[in-house]
């Protein structure tokens, strides 16, 4: 279906982008990869009236490893992070972007829209917030860092002023005995994932946790930190009970709703099989083996 | 209509500089089907999940279903149509026709171009590739055993030369 018209406007920086934002509007949108909005604008769930493209803005796409921090450009495509070495030194990182949606959307599709679009089912969130993550914005008033759990407010809310854009995003490395993973079960490629579940989780010697971050996806209005489950780790021993008892706490964090993905229970005992399946890739990658994870569907 | 500007967009397609002045809404697919006349890009669900409307945009597979056309504005785009040449099929089109890779064809523009794409940077593909490679393109009648067979002698064929 053709979407309602829109007047097309390509900004040459992002300071020009955030003046026509302004300039154009409530009713205006910033167009990046387009893979969420363009769907909805072509199903009429969302109606523009104007759009600034920011794709033809120079400078946007790098993934920079320097001073124990990635930086990625608002414009980096999920393909661009799946196939960077940089990226990929964080295998957390790694599973994400390598099996968002398909070839074709991880072309295009961008990490800072995922943030941006802070849909309860994304991807990067989830993961994003078991690292230490910011997202450096500018606006009129200038440039602004702002912790990820900060910028996330709501289901598809985010702090961003109308004029403000997302220009980077900063992710601190984890240490060395440190080991992450994002396990996200879906149907097939291109859909959402039902269920989505990261974690990253740093030893101390060869099997005490020290410390450690849960966070469960598709399972409430925004991501959650399982914060039971993560007391039932740190400091504590990492072994098959103390695993199974985080993934127990994890279910009762959830929030999810029952929809055409599954219904709630159903819901309930993914996100346990998630997060102790994840915990396990989680504990092997912190002692140093390499180990493959990632989405999960059908056909794989 | 509201009075929107029209667009101007130059692409050069399968090798030659094309130009016409679109709205912005103008789908890529859209822009290569009615503007350029190139139907061998298909539209198959238009909710970018199926793939029929797969082509390279400088060197990389896209859903041109969505893509508006002036995102793709000086860029490079291969279509089905840029595959053969001078009348002889690409080694991968042959791979599809020899293991009966389709059976109404409707998919198969797309998955002939994200098999290009895939045998570009991995020349020698394993099988979990392949499907990895593939998940963005849905077939509904051949099944996809066939479309394997296709894009491993693929592999081999353009291996040996």
């Amino acid at each position: 279906m053709y979407a309602y018209p829109f007047s097309y406007h390509r900004a040459k920086s992002l300071a020009e982008a955030s003046a026509l934002l302004r300039q154009l509007g409530e009713e205006s949108r910033v167009l990046a990869g387009g893979q969420s909005l363009i769907p909805l604008m072509k199903m009429r769930l969302a109606r523009p009236t104007a759009l600034i493209d920011i794709n033809f803005v120079p400078g946007l796409s790098d993934i920079q490893s320097h001073n124990g921090e990635l930086r990625f450009g608002a414009l980096a495509r999920h393909a661009d992070i799946e196939m960077s070495d940089a990226a990929a030194a964080i295998p957390i990182l790694h599973d994400c972007a390598a099996g968002i949606a398909d070839v074709q959307v991880r072309n295009q599709g961008t990490i800072a829209g995922s943030l941006a679009e802070a849909d309860p089912s994304g991807d990067w969130g989830t993961t994003l917030l078991t690292l230490e993550t910011s997202v450096q914005c500018t606006g009129p008033q200038g440039e602004r860092t702002i912790k990820l759990e900060e910028f996330i407010k709501d289901a598809y809310t985010t702090v961003l002023a109308h004029d403000e854009l997302v220009r980077e995003i900063i992710v601190k490395k984890p240490p060395r005995s440190s080991g992450g993973a994002y396990l996200a079960f879906k149907r097939s490629a291109p859909v959402y994932a039902t269920v989505s579940a990261a974690v990253q989780l740093t030893l101390d010697g060869k099997d005490i946790c020290k410390e450690i971050r849960v966070v469960l996806g598709c399972v409430g209005l925004t991501a959650i930190r399982a914060k039971g489950a993560e007391g039932e780790l740190r400091g504590k021993k990492v072994d098959g009970k103390t695993i199974q008892r985080a993934a127990e706490a994890a279910r009762e964090s959830a929030e999810p709703l029952s929809d055409m993905r599954g219904s709630v229970d159903y819901k309930r005992v993914l996100v346990a099989a998630l997060v102790k399946r994840a915990l396990g890739i989680a504990v092997r990658r912190a002692r140093g083996e390499r180990v493959e994870a990632g989405h999960e569907y059908v056909g794989r | 209509m509201s009075g929107v500007e029209k667009v101007s967009v130059r692409i050069r397609v399968n090798g030659e500089a094309r130009e016409a002045l679109v709205e912005p809404r103008t789908l890529l697919v859209e822009f290569l089907r009615e503007n350029l006349n190139l139907t061998g890009t298909h539209i198959g669900c238009d909710t970018t999940y199926c793939g029929a409307c797969t082509v390279l945009l400088n060197g990389r597979t896209v859903k041109s279903c969505t893509l508006f056309a002036p995102m793709a504005d000086g860029g490079e785009i291969t279509t089905v149509e840029g595959l053969s040449t001078n009348g002889a099929l690409h080694p991968v089109q042959h791979a599809f026709a020899e293991c009966h890779g389709l059976q109404c064809g409707f998919c198969t523009p797309g998955l002939l171009l994200s098999t290009v794409h895939l045998l570009g940077k991995n020349a020698k593909p394993t099988d979990k590739q392949i499907r990895k490679a593939i998940a963005g393109n849905t077939c509904r009648c051949t099944g996809y055993q066939n479309i394997l067979k296709a894009i491993r002698m693929a592999a081999d064929e353009m291996g040996k030369r």
